[in-house]
């Protein structure tokens, strides 16, 4: 690896690093209604919010009422999403000649569904498809919304083991409007503006004409990007104001502000962990997960980026020298290092908004973002649910770890019994059947092969694995070259996001309301230590041995079968 | 039927704060302090506006650097249609087209041994990239020059002026904007 590329994949790890202790505690203090020093600005319209619809932000909801809230307020903001998308062109700055792709029944249901689960895949093109308008007041929002749900879960889920002998694992809408208000809202005041300052518009136009330096006419796509950008990345989002995402100039114009960006993916699921440690008073267990995120992030990187600069065979045919860096689908300001950083960070962080073309990495290369996305977006992952399904492949191992000695499974003093396990293989399995049977599906009728328009073979074939892999993972991203836009594409990955979103949910919090009820057993000596070093690599292991057994058949078909030909 | 209500309504209510006040506040704070960068970094010249800084151009004039191969729109440099090609490592499509964009960039340099930068035949993600690496805009230079009449080196030192550094020494990679350096060349180097 090139000397600065290093230097920035360090660097980047470090800032996360640094920012953990912080931002856990912070997290920690508002979820807890601790004091923090937005309270005078923030808590008056909290309390006017409840007030209007008479909740009170203090009542305790059990496992069931606080799934069913979740659930209930995800659909109410997907059957808004998907109203207000189809009624776009009654709204101002509707200009049908520019909106070159209609907002078709499928495409605003995929749209709607895919935004309400922080999942944002873009079977739209962002400039052809959607007016500024709907960009800010329909996606923005719900990209906020969605975001703040999840991070609520995942505090949910870690009062679970935090409590003894409780009913409740708090309640949903403070913990909605809190993570909107005290986190989400700051972080993209502050974010949107380090972005203008960068040169990422916010404009109400929504297409200038020029003349070009040589007086050709070009029409160029603008609106407000800069508060879009943000949000979709602190959210764990990724759609798009722009076809390219992230690769637009107007989008992420410089390596700073990618840099920044990508840190702001991963900041809040990062310092989760943190903030799990110190829920349960223990630390230590905190970061022992942060620690097996950094493993497997930085392996990524180091496969991804070795791959990357070695080039492709489509570029040694062309005549270029090899080791060729593949630039195929890459921007100059952010070269091979910077572009690799984004698709890892993005693979892992569950947000889609690469700033290259994955479609156009090395068979390697672009493996490696999908393998992260298999693995179930347990490094750092989406708000709230990444350090869940990484506890919940823990678990997975702590289960085999326990079968080997013969003892019931304990975490944080809660036992793992029959029960827990069993909706722990409900999360588990529900990955293989929405991933692999519509990729197999998609692959043997017309309407699934029709959307391989750029790519064939083993890679058309991983287009389409791609696509089911990322919106399961609710992260949103794509191999680009699958034409998306389709009845049959926008249903079945439609199901596939709401399975991988409420297949999580639903588990974990009854998974949290199971070890809530339960008291705390102490550690005897025959416990295995799960704040060791040891639990981190049997953590590890479960991961890759799991995804392993999951998907490499689908793999060998895919990335790998291509890799013989590279 | 409460919790639909409820949901709703909370869905409405923080519509109007997050898709609402929001912007607006960022909209009013980025156009008191970088207005022009909030409306596009558009560039002028002569009282006329060129383009955008950000966007990249599709010069095809000898005298011009030319920008890097572009899949937006039919005709590429569509900037109101982002995209990459999206082919393939193994597409044959791919290493046709990177054939052709390293034998047009040979074209500038025949018999040079040295060989061709890869940004300068590969697309660009978005399909306007505003940059090329300095290489890419050395490779032209000889060109250039004789398209204006002027000794290759003082267009490689109109180039140099306007490569950008690493950020920071580490992120990113060293780049030439395309269009403001076009720009300084018909100023500095005006065609004769």
């Amino acid at each position: 690896m090139s000397l600065p590329s290093s230097l920035q994949y360090g660097a980047f790890l470090l800032c996360v690093a640094l920012l953990v202790r912080p931002l856990g505690a912070y997290l920690d203090r508002v979820f807890a209604r601790g004091p923090t020093l937005l309270d005078r600005l923030l808590l008056p319209l909290e309390a006017a919010l409840h007030r209007a619809l008479r909740v009170d932000p203090l009542e305790e909801m059990t496992w069931g009422e606080y799934a069913s809230a979740f659930i209930v307020f995800s659909g109410c903001g997907c059957l808004v999403a998907y109203a207000l998308l189809r009624l776009q062109s009654v709204f101002p700055g509707y200009d049908a000649a520019a909106l070159t792709t209609s907002m078709t029944p499928a495409l605003a249901f995929n749209t709607a569904v895919s935004f309400a689960t922080t999942t944002t895949w873009q079977a739209y093109a962002g400039e052809t498809t959607m007016t500024p308008w709907t960009q800010i007041v329909v996606l923005m929002t719900q990209n906020f919304l969605a975001g703040a749900a999840g991070l609520a879960i995942g505090i949910a889920f870690f009062r679970g083991f935090a409590r003894e002998k409780a009913a409740g694992l708090g309640n949903f809408w403070s913990d909605l409007v809190r993570g909107v208000l005290w986190v989400l809202l700051p972080l993209s005041v502050l974010g949107a503006l380090f972005l203008s300052w960068q040169g990422v518009p916010t404009t109400l136009l929504s297409f200038r004409r020029v003349a070009t330096l040589e007086g050709v006419s070009q029409v160029i796509a603008l609106g407000p990007v800069a508060p879009f950008e943000i949000i979709k990345n602190v959210g764990t989002n990724g759609g798009g104001f722009f076809n390219a995402n992230g690769a637009h100039p107007f989008e992420v114009p410089t390596p700073l502000v990618n840099f920044v960006l990508l840190l702001s993916i991963v900041a809040i699921p990062a310092a989760l962990t943190h903030t799990f440690g110190r829920m349960l008073g223990r630390p230590r267990l905190g970061w022992v997960l942060f620690g097996v995120m950094v493993a497997l992030f930085a392996a990524g990187l180091v496969v991804c980026h070795r791959a990357e600069a070695r080039g492709s065979v489509a570029l040694r045919a062309a005549g270029l020298t090899a080791g060729t860096p593949n630039l195929e689908g890459k921007e100059v300001r952010f070269g091979v290092g910077s572009s690799v950083l984004g698709a890892v960070t993005t693979s892992n962080g569950a947000t889609g908004s690469t700033n290259s073309m994955h479609d156009s990495f090395t068979p390697i290369g672009g493996m490696v973002p999908l393998f992260n996305m298999l693995m179930g977006e347990i490094v750092f992952g989406g708000l709230g649910t990444g350090i869940m399904s990484l506890l919940l492949v823990g678990f997975l191992g702590l289960f085999a770890a326990g079968l080997m000695v013969g003892r019931t499974p304990e975490y944080a003093g809660k036992t793992i019994g029959a029960t827990e396990m069993k909706l722990i293989m409900l999360y588990a399995l529900a990955a293989p059947v929405a991933i692999l049977i519509p990729t197999a599906i998609a692959v043997r009728v017309p309407a699934g092969l029709a959307g391989l328009t750029t790519n064939t073979g083993p890679h058309g074939y991983t287009e389409i694995l791609f696509a089911f892999a990322s919106c399961f993972a609710n992260n949103g991203q794509s191999f680009a070259g699958l034409s998306a836009n389709s009845l049959f594409y926008n249903v079945a990955t439609a199901v596939a996001m709401m399975m991988g979103r409420f297949g999580l949910a639903v588990p974990a919090l009854a998974l949290a309301g199971r070890f809530g009820a339960q008291g705390r057993r102490p550690a005897t000596a025959g416990t295995l230590p799960t704040d060791s070093l040891l639990f981190g690599f049997v953590v590890i292991a479960t991961a890759l041995v799991v995804g392993a057994l999951c998907y490499l058949p689908a793999l060998c078909l895919g990335p790998i079968a291509e890799q013989f030909r590279n | 039927m409460k919790l639909i209500v409820r949901s709703t309504v909370y869905v409405v209510v923080l519509t109007v704060l997050l898709g609402g006040v929001y912007p607006a506040v960022v909209w009013g704070v980025s156009h008191v302090f970088w207005k022009e960068k909030a409306e596009g970094s558009f560039v002028t010249t002569d009282g006329r506006i060129v383009g955008s800084e950000l966007i990249g151009q599709g010069f095809k004039s000898p005298k011009y650097i030319h920008s890097r191969p572009s899949a937006a729109g039919k005709e590429g440099y569509d900037a109101t249609a982002s995209t990459g090609t999206n082919l393939g490592p193994t597409s044959a499509d791919l290493a046709k087209a990177v054939a052709a964009a390293v034998a047009v960039a040979r074209e500038d340099r025949p018999g040079d041994p040295r060989p061709v930068p890869a940004d300068l035949v590969t697309t660009s993600a978005s399909g306007f990239d505003p940059h090329l690496s300095p290489d890419a805009a050395l490779w032209q230079a000889a060109r250039i020059a004789k398209a204006r009449g002027v000794p290759e080196e003082k267009v490689a030192d109109v180039i140099r002026r306007h490569v950008e550094p690493r950020t920071l020494w580490i992120l990113g990679e060293p780049r030439v904007n395309v269009l403001l350096t076009n720009l300084d060349l018909d100023r500095s180097l005006p065609a004769r």
